[in-house]
């Protein structure tokens, strides 16, 4: 077996490494913001395990991801990096449709 | 299904058409805090970009198998990866662990299973991002109070004299299990004895691959 056909071996096993793209978006924006020292990972993982461990003590159904964006939306907030109140407007805007972004995510 | 191209649109993109189905809420907060991250200039789409590739193409399990088929290969590589994986994993050209990276070996006598019981700490620079098992409750839970059942239910059965040791990672130190080289090998190359080491060979749920399982 040559390097080249060892490269293209599955890398993950079979499993999308992410299963929608806002997945991918909101793993990225934590890491990348880690890696610029807007935080220490730490910081972030502490809020991170204090998501799972809030909605398993209740057997919440959502998903890894949608703890892990409320981890990092807690996070944001409480630093003062993003207002309350601005994303509650530009969420509802993207929900309902009003707000649509320029560049392509899920194309 | 209709997708409305028949009305004029004020903010034409190039490919430019409206997204069939509503986002869901999850989807809709991600996109705002992408959106006001980089109007404030604290982030760059670029800079996400970049991280979703990085681990969606390049870093992934692949690594680590490499990393393993090196070990045993090169017994000086193996002591200095046992002594050392934070540093040992550059010599093969892997980016330094952010983490401290620990490896454990596993032998006739030894199993070694890693586990993140708080969240998913997991070491990516030699394995890419967890599997979803790996960050479920049943899995977090279990694999400490009952490792032996956990690894039974993955079709991993051990001897009772073989002793099993839990690593539970955190968010200092990370571990990568070294899978014993399965017997009948030692003709095969280096990248061909990677192509054993799965990634679940790796968190301590498998055992590598036999060579003709592979083929």
């Amino acid at each position: 077996m040559s390097v080249r056909d060892l490269e293209s071996l599955p890398r993950k096993n079979g499993e999308l490494v992410f299963e929608a793209l806002w997945e991918g978006r909101a793993f990225g924006m934590t890491v990348a913001l880690s890696e610029g020292g807007v935080y220490a990972w730490d910081d972030f993982r502490t809020r991170l395990v204090a998501e799972i461990d809030s909605a398993d003590r209740v057997g919440a159904e959502s998903s890894y991801y949608e703890r892990w964006l409320a981890a990092f939306e807690g996070l944001l907030t409480a630093r003062g990096l993003i207002g309350d109140e601005e994303l509650e407007v530009r969420a509802a805007e993207y929900l309902s449709g009003e707000r649509e972004d320029e560049h392509a995510h899920d194309h | 299904m209709s997708h409305g191209h028949d009305h004029d649109h004020d903010h034409d993109h190039d490919h430019g058409h409206h997204h069939p189905e509503p986002l869901t809420r999850a989807e809709a907060r991600a996109r705002a805090i992408e959106s006001l991250l980089v109007e404030k200039g604290i982030l760059t789409t670029a800079a996400v970009d970049a991280q979703v590739a990085a681990y969606e193409q390049d870093i992934g399990p692949l690594k680590g198998a490499r990393v393993v088929a090196r070990a045993w290969v090169d017994p000086a590589f193996k002591a200095r990866l046992l002594a050392d994986a934070t540093h040992a994993i550059e010599e093969i050209g892997l980016e330094p662990s952010a983490n401290q990276l620990v490896a454990v070996e596993n032998t006739p006598d030894v199993h070694n299973l890693v586990v993140c019981t708080l969240c998913s700490c997991y070491p990516w620079a030699v394995l890419g991002l967890p599997p979803t098992w790996y960050k479920s409750f049943a899995y977090r839970s279990r694999a400490v109070v009952e490792p032996r059942t956990v690894l039974s239910e993955f079709g991993l059965a051990l001897d009772d004299s073989v002793e099993v040791r839990v690593w539970d990672s955190s968010a200092e130190v990370r571990y990568l299990v070294v899978p014993e080289r399965p017997p009948g090998t030692g003709s095969l190359s280096e990248d061909e004895l990677a192509a054993l080491v799965s990634r679940d060979a790796m968190i301590g749920v498998a055992r590598a691959k036999a060579p003709a399982a592979v083929a």
